[in-house]
């Protein structure tokens, strides 16, 4: 997000799913496709079989890999490095968009300047990907007509996360390959409404539709309309409050709908602070590992309970729609907040939640066009809808960048915080599997999901299983400089020796023990896609 | 644009057309088996057959061609399709009264349509009795006795899924419908997403447990970022099954195994009932009243004592855009920016 915003000037998938799966050539880049987004993963693996080619850069040998042109199984933490070595390629070999470039972009020539230390040689020293493999990717993408990037959290989960972001829209830009049809940079959002509850001004340093408390302008705007003066300093980023707690900064924690306690980094530092903080309310469905921990529960409705929208990976927004009653006293979370608000003396009246919608897009210029009436009769918008005739916009940057043009950012390789010693000589890498959903706290109460998948099976590479004398099925313990875990493993060449790789839907074998909360330092995302390990046999 | 005759009558029709799309878009009926809208044509169940310009033909399958006359309702066409039903009848269970695909069955709709008979079907003998079920798979089995090795299932995991965890297996009376190794659905590469189950036209695919509802809505999935459409199955106050939402631009109907089979949670007996607060070190159920009443108190203590940054909230990436708004309004109201959520993990 922060990576897509300094370089185009706005952080969303810049295309659309039914769009993007035209493409010649498809670069899929930290992104499991086929488990972590499956409808989208169908849509690729027909693309394959109806000709299109497919780059795969991944630590894993992940499903896609199998029906991939070119597979690149690079280092974890080394995207960044790859993709200046194919930057450079096709900056070498004469495979950029001049006209594009000209027109649409700024900072060519100090990206040119700065890439060429990076050749396919020196990238292979550090990602181990073969500096024929490398350049054969940047031929292929660079030569088709259309050629899309899906990225997902195997990009932005290190501390080089928005770096390599920036190194992505590098790649785009000086191919032409944005702002038209079939093409783009498309990060794949992860939950139902991630994308909804950034343009919500779910994020500490922006109102709605990203803009900024840090500015008089929008600041003035929502004080006129909500009533009252607002505090222009941005907030606690998640880690941040985590700190907060701990250092007594931050005396509440109320937390809607999530489940920190098993889903962030470095799990001691975050369980310590919800213990520390002096008052924390969770809002829940389910008594959660976190809500368990909470000196007030409060009972929320699940989806199938609620009217609402949410705004799905592309930008559409779609109406969900009430089926069942919520169990006992439960209630609609907005419901919840529009009592307590009652309840601290705001004069809050809403008699639905198309009454709280028709309030954002007053305030949302992205979401000035959308509402209900118009959702119930053309099933879905997608935003920018700045006015009621305004069709939606399926494709991001067509004319001109959001910034204008569009800005080269050379980044440099940074290596991964954490690296293997001695002491801990793997590498693990977390992730999802295609059953389960970030806690599991759903998925492993559905009896069906749970039966297909019940248990953690940690993936170790057949070479170092059979070094170390383990196999399919044992019980071991994995342990990193934060803590420890005991999970089962599968022996398997999905990982290639010297990685392991572990979901974070299990409580049992929580993953988040062990990884690291070094920081992102622009996105405040942390490294949770490597840290250093050592692996045990656990005596059965 | 071209012009076929069917039963006297003139249809237009483009170039490229097959005989059974003319026929459908006139509303005349012919019965298919193998068929199916979203998959390629196969041909081979044999029960579209008809007549086109003197020649019987499989309807799925044959091009229309300008000037072609077709006829549906021949004695040679009728006693085609009749010994066709009769052959796939006589090696399938006549369970129907008990079977889930009861009343919802394209074998049913052919069966009826073409007039088998008790008296002849009695003159053919059942070739392959005690087929075994493949009950591997918590979501759904696999019947192989309602099996008519139609092929839609390996249509569709090869054309919808693209993982090709299926196909046909073995010749003659023993065909079937196999993994690899001819092992139980569970230990091949399926990934449960249902869609053949979906697509089955008998009951040798069918949910298990299933329950029929009473009505349906239409909603969007709660899993990942994609966004699917689903029409949830309603019966009283439960949700007992999600098809996908045909109509949703996103998915055209199809779903992955969280979406379609990960419902159960919506109604599992462990979701929050009552407010809880922690009383001597224990959750115990309270009033809404009370439980806001206390937290109201302890945001005007600690922004009294300590200022409103001293508040912090995390919003949720799994709620509605309406739920985060306010969210976020009420922590701004209160004075403090300190909000954010898990779009990092």
């Amino acid at each position: 997000m922060a990576g897509l915003a300094n370089a185009f000037g706005s952080g969303a998938m810049t295309n659309s799913i039914r769009d993007i799966t035209q493409a010649d050539v498809f670069f899929i880049i930290g992104s499991n496709t086929t488990e972590a987004h499956p409808v989208i993963g169908y849509r690729i693996r027909k693309a394959i079989r109806e000709g299109a080619s497919l780059i795969v850069a991944d630590p894993r040998r992940i499903d896609l890999a199998e029906h991939a042109d070119e597979f690149l199984q690079l280092r974890p933490g080394t995207n960044e490095a790859l993709l200046n070595g194919i930057v450079h390629v096709v900056i070498n070999e004469g495979l950029y968009d001049q006209d594009f470039i000209r027109e649409r972009t700024e900072g060519f020539d100090e990206l040119a300047e700065a890439m060429q230390k990076y050749t396919p040689e020196y990238v292979a020293e550090i990602t181990n990907v073969s500096a024929e493999a490398i350049r054969k990717a940047a031929r292929l993408y660079a030569g088709a007509k259309n050629a899309a990037i899906l990225y997902t959290m195997g990009v932005t989960q290190h501390t080089s996360g928005t770096n390599t972001v920036l190194a992505i829209a590098n790649l785009a830009m000086a191919t032409g390959n944005i702002g038209k049809p079939s093409s783009g940079v498309n990060p794949l959002r992860g939950q139902n409404n991630v994308q909804g509850a950034c343009d919500m001004g779910g994020l500490p340093p922006v109102f709605t539709g990203y803009q900024p408390v840090s500015d008089p302008t929008s600041r003035k705007k929502f004080e006129e309309a909500w009533g009252v003066s607002l505090n222009p300093e941005p907030g606690l980023t998640v880690t941040e409050m985590m700190d907060g707690a701990l250092d007594g900064r931050v005396k509440m924690l109320y937390v809607m709908g999530e489940n920190p306690a098993l889903t962030d980094a470095n799990l001691h530092h975050v369980q310590e602070a919800m213990d520390k903080v002096e008052f924390l309310v969770v809002q829940d469905i389910f008594l959660t590992e976190t809500a368990a921990m909470a000196d007030v529960v409060l009972p929320a409705a699940a989806f199938a309970e609620k009217t609402g929208t949410f705004v799905n990976t592309e930008r559409r927004v779609q109406l969900i729609n009430q089926a069942v009653a919520p169990p006992g006293e439960a209630k609609a979370d907005w419901q919840i907040l529009q009592d307590l608000a009652q309840k601290l003396g705001f004069n809050w009246q809403y008699g639905s939640t198309e009454d709280i919608f028709n309030e954002i897009a007053t305030l949302t210029p992205s979401y000035g066009g959308i509402s209900y009436e118009r959702l119930e009769r053309e099933g879905s918008l997608q935003w920018p809808c700045p006015t009621p005739g305004h069709p939606g916009t399926p494709i991001l940057h067509g004319e001109k960048f959001t910034r204008g043009k569009g800005l080269f950012n050379p980044v440099e390789y940074t290596p991964p915080a954490e690296l293997t010693d001695e002491d801990y000589p793997l590498s693990l890498t977390t992730g999802r599997n295609l059953y389960h959903y970030h806690s599991g706290s759903m998925t492993h109460r559905s009896k069906e999901i749970e039966e297909l998948r019940p248990e953690e099976l940690a993936q170790v590479n057949t070479e170092d299983a059979a070094r170390m004398g383990i196999c399919d099925g044992d019980l071991v313990k994995l342990s990193s400089r934060r803590g420890a875990v005991e999970t089962r493993v599968e022996v398997s060449d999905i990982v290639p020796p010297g990685v392991v790789f572990m979901t974070f839907h299990y409580k049992e074998a929580a993953v988040n023990l062990l990884t690291n909360d070094k920081l992102d330092p622009f996105a405040k995302i942390p490294e949770l896609k490597v840290c250093a390990v050592k692996l045990e046999k656990v005596a059965s | 644009m071209a012009t076929v005759n069917i039963n006297g009558i003139d249809v237009k029709a483009r170039e490229g057309m097959t005989v059974l799309d003319v026929a459908q878009s006139a509303g005349i009926y012919i019965p298919t088996l193998c068929y199916h809208p979203d998959l390629s044509t196969f041909g081979g169940c044999r029960v579209c057959m008809v007549e086109a310009d003197g020649s019987a033909v499989t309807a799925c399958r044959a091009p229309i061609k300008d000037g072609m006359v077709v006829r549906t309702d021949t004695e040679r066409v009728n006693q085609m399709r009749r010994v066709n039903v009769e052959l796939i009848m006589t090696n399938h269970d006549q369970d129907c009264q008990t079977c889930a695909k009861n009343n919802n069955c394209k074998l049913q709709e052919v069966c009826a349509f073409e007039g088998i008979t008790p008296e002849r079907m009695s003159r053919l003998r059942r070739v392959i009795t005690n087929k075994e079920q493949d009950t591997s798979n918590p979501a759904f089995k696999r019947d192989f006795a309602k099996c008519i090795t139609c092929g839609i299932c390996v249509r569709t995991c090869e054309e919808i899924n693209g993982v090709a965890a299926i196909d046909f297996a073995f010749r003659g009376y023993k065909t079937t419908i196999s993994t690899i190794g001819n092992k139980p659905i569970l230990e091949s590469k399926c990934e449960s997403c249902g869609e053949c189950v979906e697509r089955c036209p008998t009951g040798a695919l069918v949910v298990k447990n299933q329950v029929v509802p009473e009505r349906e809505v239409r909603t969007i999935c709660s899993y990942c970022g994609v966004g699917c459409g689903l029409v949830l199955g309603v019966r009283g106050n439960r949700v007992v099954g999600v098809r996908g939402d045909r109509q949703n631009p996103v998915n055209q109907g199809h779903l992955c195994v969280k979406g379609r089979y990960g419902f159960g949670f919506i109604n599992h007996p462990d979701r929050l009932k009552a407010p809880l607060v922690k009383k001597n070190g224990t959750l115990t159920e309270t009033s809404w009243d009370e439980a806001l009443t206390l937290i109201s108190g302890k945001i005007k203590e600690f922004t009294d004592k300590h200022g409103p940054n001293s508040l912090a909230g995390l919003t949720s990436a799994r709620c509605t855009n309406e739920d985060n708004y306010l969210f976020q309004k009420l922590f701004r109201f209160l004075g403090t920016n300190n909000i954010d959520h898990c779009a990092r993990l």
